[in-house]
């Protein structure tokens, strides 16, 4: 097996005797003790995440507005204010996805995307070969240079400010998803739980001595198992999971990201418009007792599904799940799950099921 | 932490207790629930059932995975723990005393063919290699 990829904090995770796992491959943190302490501390306190192995890609040159607005499946015209960031997926021709990312709107001249660790590789030769058809001038960075720390939380501000002295200012009235440079960092009101927090990127040299400023002011470090459950629980889907290249967004719960107003033209835009649409994303409540898992099938009056993710929600104390279930099925009507020998009972409820600390199901 | 010496192990990670009444108690071992991590389900078998010795009797799950226990043993299931119902967590905080179910073993001397502290500790220690 090839060595695995370290992070600039990985001497950090060493140190807090973090339990390391292969991801991608790159060696990260999956807990640092307990995974269900870590998750009810980001939704009650503040957590933070080293998501280094996450790639920001910067798009720089004349005409970089354009290019995206040809690359993504939103609409980069939102993008109008500098600092503005747009959740949006990538397609290829057929309508698949080839990754979901961030993008944060600079200025006309300068995008940065962040793309998925295990999608690193393919986005750039896919950036590049779209970039020479469309827009050969247009400079493609991935900045490998950079470390990352999403620190999540009710309690992440006033924690950021504390070990960021100065930073207050600048970042106190910043809107969700927007971004502001603060000397050095770029620090972007952005997450992956359902909490205010903010995702840091900077240079990898200085990451470990801001990781331990971060644990001064109080931030517990959190690892990728609980990042995975708050994730589930504020209805965030996972590339490689809930979508990849054989699913459209349409079919995965990412209508809300798609254009398909506007004239623009945009990657896999034909096939989005041109294919039938029979299935659908939507979450379900168990019912029953068990904790429901990817790739358990489930049976619904209008046919077969699929779980793409499942797991027991710690601040529900219930198992809920995405699934990919056909058409016709609502809100409310109970389906069954298979698990293990047997079909237990659940609802298909509206997502997410947690948000801001709150339940919503 | 230590393994304890009065207990007899399995390599898919059971301890079993030979009690005083003859009956045989099981759980999963300290080594088994770090591996799984934060326990939040516990699937026992139903009283009365007659478990093969290996056969899959029970299901731990965690927040990360589920996880199928083993009969250690042949014999028959006269008791399960019901407090895991509520609390699985409990297995996490102590594992050799949250015990699942209790067997009427078939034979108790099938305990003599499991594995004792030390061999069970030197399985941990090839598993981890």
């Amino acid at each position: 097996m090839a060595e695995l990829k370290q992070t600039p904090l990985n001497a950090k995770h060493r140190e807090a005797n973090a339990k390391l796992v292969d991801f991608s491959g790159w060696e990260m943190p999956i807990h640092y003790g307990s995974q269900l302490e870590e998750h009810h501390i980001v939704r009650t306190d503040a957590g933070m995440f080293d998501v280094s192995h996450m790639l920001p890609v910067d798009i720089k040159g004349e005409g970089a507005r354009a290019f995206l607005k040809r690359l993504v499946a939103n609409n980069v015209d939102k993008l109008q204010h500098t600092g503005k960031a747009l959740y949006t997926c990538m397609l290829h021709e057929g309508g698949g996805v080839v990754d979901d990312l961030i993008i944060y709107f600079m200025t006309e001249s300068w995008f940065r995307l962040v793309v998925n660790a295990g999608c690193a590789d393919k986005d750039l030769a896919w950036m590049e070969t779209q970039r020479d058809k469309f827009a050969p001038g247009l400079e493609i960075t991935p900045r490998r240079d950079l470390a990352m720390i999403a620190v999540q939380g009710p309690k992440a501000a006033e924690r950021l400010w504390q070990a960021l002295p100065g930073s207050e200012e600048l970042t106190r009235p910043m809107k969700p998803f927007t971004a502001v440079l603060v000397g050095q960092m770029f620090v972007a009101r952005t997450g992956y739980t359902g909490e205010d927090g903010f995702e840091i990127m900077l240079p990898a040299k200085a990451a470990a001595f801001f990781w331990q400023a971060l644990l001064e002011a109080g931030v517990k470090p959190c690892g990728l198992g609980a990042r995975d459950t708050l994730r589930l629980e504020a209805g965030m889907n996972l590339y490689g999971q809930d979508m990849d290249e054989t699913t459209t967004p349409l079919e995965s719960g990412l209508a809300w990201t798609v254009d398909l107003k506007s004239e623009r033209d945009f990657v896999g835009k034909d096939s989005l418009l041109r294919l039938p649409l029979s299935r659908q994303l939507v979450g379900l409540l168990l019912l029953d007792k068990g904790v429901l898992r990817a790739h358990q099938h489930v049976h619904t009056k209008e046919g077969e599904g699929e779980i793409t993710s499942g797991s027991f929600s710690p601040t529900l104390n219930a198992s809920v799940a995405l699934a990919r279930i056909p058409v016709g099925v609502e809100l409310g009507d109970e389906v069954e799950v298979e698990i293990r020998d047997k079909r237990l009972k659940a609802r298909v409820v509206k997502y997410p099921f947690v948000r801001n600390g709150k339940a919503l199901v | 932490m230590s393994i304890p010496t009065d207990l007899k192990y399995t390599k898919s990670h059971e301890w079993a207790r030979l009690e005083a009444d003859g009956t045989v108690t099981v759980g999963i071992t300290h080594h088994a629930q770090d591996l799984l991590g934060d326990m939040v389900f516990v699937e026992n078998p139903t009283v009365g059932r007659k478990l093969s010795q290996g056969e899959e009797c029970a299901v731990v799950e965690s927040v990360k995975a589920a996880s199928d226990v083993y009969a250690p043993i042949a014999g028959e299931v006269v008791a399960v723990n019901g407090d895991l119902e509520a609390s699985p967590e409990g297995i996490n905080k102590d594992a050799y005393g949250a015990w699942m179910f209790k067997l009427k073993p078939d034979n108790a001397g099938d305990l003599n063919g499991l594995l004792d502290a030390a061999a069970y500790q030197a399985h941990v220690e090839s598993e981890a290699h």
